[in-house]
């Protein structure tokens, strides 16, 4: 199969805001002097705290834990004392506990982190261990935790490793940079990937417009047989899961389903990436890089970002603010989270902090909708947006079930083509959450 | 400053397009046949456009106030409703026809059922529909594009039906030197402001061509020569109809099997009024009754979803 120009059907074009980082190296953020770190940072059960208040701890030390499986462990990004333990408010949305620590600025390196030898060495069961342990989770925002994706039930056949290197969202170079300037770690964590899943095939899917990370990373699987790169159309939602699949393998995921139903296991490039490090280091995820960008952020920069750090000090390592700030984003500006303070922290699902000026960030006032049928022309799901919404907007949440609202991947691509700038993602997230609030009491 | 940090849900970016770039962008493609109705009917095509464009604009504003509904002829539909209707009358009629039609078409077609984005039928059409029956002479008083003198003429399409008087040239069909209503001759500058339409992303291929081509197929077979079939594609209202008035948004199907259903319906339905009613031209009934069916064809075209089963 070639592997050029991969896509899928429908899709939008929105400006790339890129050239303002795509070409900064990372940089080491300036060392927090307090971090607060949510007990809950993934998709599963939240963590209990594993030390209390006046507690000393050393970065990389385990700091909070769930019993469940779909869950991932916390761990203090820096060396000092626990100070509060406290609800916050998250930069994922949420109000989450917290972990408040003091750091004393020496950065002690936990007893239990060591580097964990050569792939080649270590056992699938060993890898995944690692992984859990570690408290990966998907490095792309939604913060899936990753031991899970890796384990699919022995019926799920799987022959194919993705990584997602697609990154699709405007503005946000964070992943361009880390295949640039950490290739290796990339291809480490594809092996390790491959090794505990038991697949052989696996391909790098790089948008594009990413000529030079395409480049690089081909240099470094030039002795791998069994990693390829994909290269895609640079069109959004290209890096959705999903749509990748389609892209890369021609699958199609049946709708309700699962990667894994198709035999495929998609993982983001910097997660392999942070796969590869906790190998070789043994450091748990305690930092992540990211992206600080926007019309009213003075500096731009790609930092790398001890977890816990709160945005108002990275904003200001970033010269501050150019003008008044209109909206702070975390994410990118499709499926981004806006915030409504800076005084939120860094998690591992932080892509980057997007800062809109007052006119950017200007939400248009809603037409009529006039039925031009742009929004089903794009749908990358094949969905009718504008019958959705329309019914949502009514309450007639049964017909919008009918419409497969449930099937909405809320990439925003709807709302982003609408000439009338109609609430199209808006109102189709209130019919999703009413079908499944429905669904939950009738399956009482 | 915090407290006034917006934040609203995603996405946070939004296209530059906007529904008044889509309306100026027909009204742009329009202006060359615009520019040939002036050139072959003269001041008449001028007058007769400005009243229906003013009248539009002017029944529009009037019926938001009195509603008191937001005023929004900045989108531009009501022009180009104003531009549509004229385009659809005779050179021929009197000063106070394209006010009538017009207000008709904006305050009936369109503004009573919510405004744009709400009419269930194509209101320029409805304004024509409401002339033809109210004052059909005047509505088929045809005249000689300049340059043939200006005595009462037919169409092209009547004298093939009822006629034996001689047919135009075929270079006059698609140049537009033949009689006809204003905006509706010249098939070339027609279809050049269609593939300006495509290109900008305005309509889609689907309804034109699937209309096109099934009036092309049944007027081959009906008429058994190329040379019939062309007098079928190019002399009435085939062009304008097919790309300008079947493709208004809110009267025809949103779905992509929709479209195609739509297009093949409104020719069928055209090449039978056409062939068995005394009428010789049914473009604009066939898509008055398109219009009508465009809910119920899109019920039953929703696209298969993505990883789901056909239904």
């Amino acid at each position: 199969m070639a592997n050029k120009g991969l896509t899928f059907k429908g899709g939008i074009h929105p400006p790339h805001f890129k050239k303002q980082t795509e070409h900064l190296s990372i940089e080491e953020a300036k060392k927090p002097k307090v971090v607060v770190i949510p007990l809950q940072q993934h998709i599963g059960a939240p963590c209990d705290p594993l030390v209390k208040i006046r507690d000393y701890v050393k970065v990389g030390q385990k700091i909070g834990e769930a019993k469940a499986f779909v869950s991932a462990p916390i761990h203090s990004s820096v060396s000092g004392t626990v100070k509060k333990i406290e609800t916050r408010q998250s930069s994922n949305g949420m109000k989450a506990k917290c972990i408040v620590i003091e750091s004393d600025d020496r950065f002690e390196v936990h007893e239990s982190v060591k580097p964990k030898g050569q792939i080649e060495s270590l056992t699938k069961e060993e890898i995944l261990g690692i992984i859990k342990e570690a408290g990966l989770t998907g490095m792309g925002g939604a913060g899936f935790p990753t031991h899970v994706k890796l384990s699919p039930p022995k019926d799920k056949p799987m022959d194919t490793i993705i990584l997602n290197g697609a990154e699709c969202e405007p503005y946000l170079t964070a992943d361009h940079r880390m295949m640039i300037e950490n290739p290796d770690l990339v291809v480490t964590g594809a092996k390790a990937i491959m090794k505990a899943v038991g697949v052989s095939k696996c391909y790098i899917a790089i948008e594009e417009n990413k000529p030079d990370a395409i480049e690089v990373i081909n240099n470094n699987i030039a002795n791998e047989k069994d990693i390829e790169v994909a290269t895609l159309v640079t069109k959004y939602p290209q890096g959705d899961e999903k749509r990748l699949i389609n892209a890369v393998t021609g699958r199609e995921v049946p709708s309700g389903g699962l990667p894994m139903d198709v035999g495929v296991v998609v993982n983001n490039v910097g997660t392999a990436a942070t796969i590869g490090k906790v190998i070789k280091t043994g450091m748990p995820v305690v930092e992540r890089v990211l992206t600080v960008t926007g019309s009213a952020i003075k500096e731009p920069k790609n930092l790398l970002v001890k977890i816990g750090t709160s945005f108002e000090e990275i904003i200001e390592q970033c010269g501050g603010f150019s003008e008044e700030p209109g909206k702070i984003i975390s994410g990118g500006p499709m499926m981004g989270i806006a915030q409504y303070t800076t005084d939120v922290p860094v998690i591992k699902g932080t892509s980057g902090i997007l800062v809109l000026n007052k006119k950017d960030a200007e939400r248009p006032e809603p037409e009529n909708c006039i039925r031009c049928g742009k929004c089903v022309n794009i749908c990358p799901v094949n969905l009718q947006p504008l019958m959705i919404s329309r019914l949502s907007l009514l309450g007639r949440f049964d017909e919008a079930e009918g419409y497969n609202a449930l099937d909405c991947i809320e990439c925003g691509s709807c709302s982003f083509v609408c000439p009338s700038k109609r609430p199209l993602v808006d109102s189709i997230r209130v019919a999703k959450r009413e079908i499944i609030a429905k669904r939950r009491k009738a399956s009482k | 400053m915090e407290n006034r940090l917006i934040a609203s849900s995603s996405p946070h970016i939004r296209s530059d397009e906007t529904v008044s770039r889509i309306m100026l962008d027909v009204i742009i493609a329009l202006i060359p046949a615009f520019i040939a109705s002036v050139y072959y009917f003269g001041l008449a095509s001028v007058k007769i456009t400005i009243l229906s464009v003013l009248t539009a604009v002017i029944a529009e504003v009037a019926c938001q106030k009195a509603m008191k509904r937001p005023v929004t002829i900045r989108d531009l539909s009501a022009v180009v409703t104003g531009i549509l209707l004229a385009f659809n009358l005779p050179p021929s009629v009197p000063w106070w026809i394209p006010i009538v039609g017009s207000a008709f078409a904006i305050i009936i077609g369109k503004q009573v059922f919510g405004g744009i984005g709400h009419n269930f039928i194509n209101p320029a059409l409805a304004g024509r529909a409401m002339l033809a029956t109210s004052w059909p002479v005047i509505m088929t008083n045809w005249v000689n594009p300049a340059g043939v003198d200006a005595v009462s003429t037919a169409t092209p399409l009547a004298i093939m039906k009822e006629t034996t008087a001689s047919l135009p040239p075929l270079s006059d069909l698609f140049l537009g030197r033949i009689p006809g209503c204003l905006g509706e001759t010249s098939a070339i500058l027609l279809i050049i402001g269609g593939i300006y339409l495509v290109y900008r992303g305005v309509i889609t291929w689907r309804i034109p061509v699937a209309y096109i081509g099934t009036v092309a197929v049944i007027s081959l077979i009906t008429e058994g020569s190329i040379t019939g079939m062309t007098y079928h594609l190019f002399a009435g209202g085939l062009m304008l109809g097919a790309i300008y008035m079947a493709t208004d948004y809110s009267s025809s199907p949103v779905t992509p099997k929709g479209k195609i259903i739509y297009g093949i319906g409104a020719g069928l339905v055209t090449m039978l009024i056409r062939k068995a009613s005394t009428l010789p031209e049914g473009v604009s009934y066939s898509i008055l009754l398109m219009n009508v069916a465009a809910p119920l064809i899109d019920k039953y075209t929703s696209p298969k979803v993505f990883g789901g089963v056909k239904k």
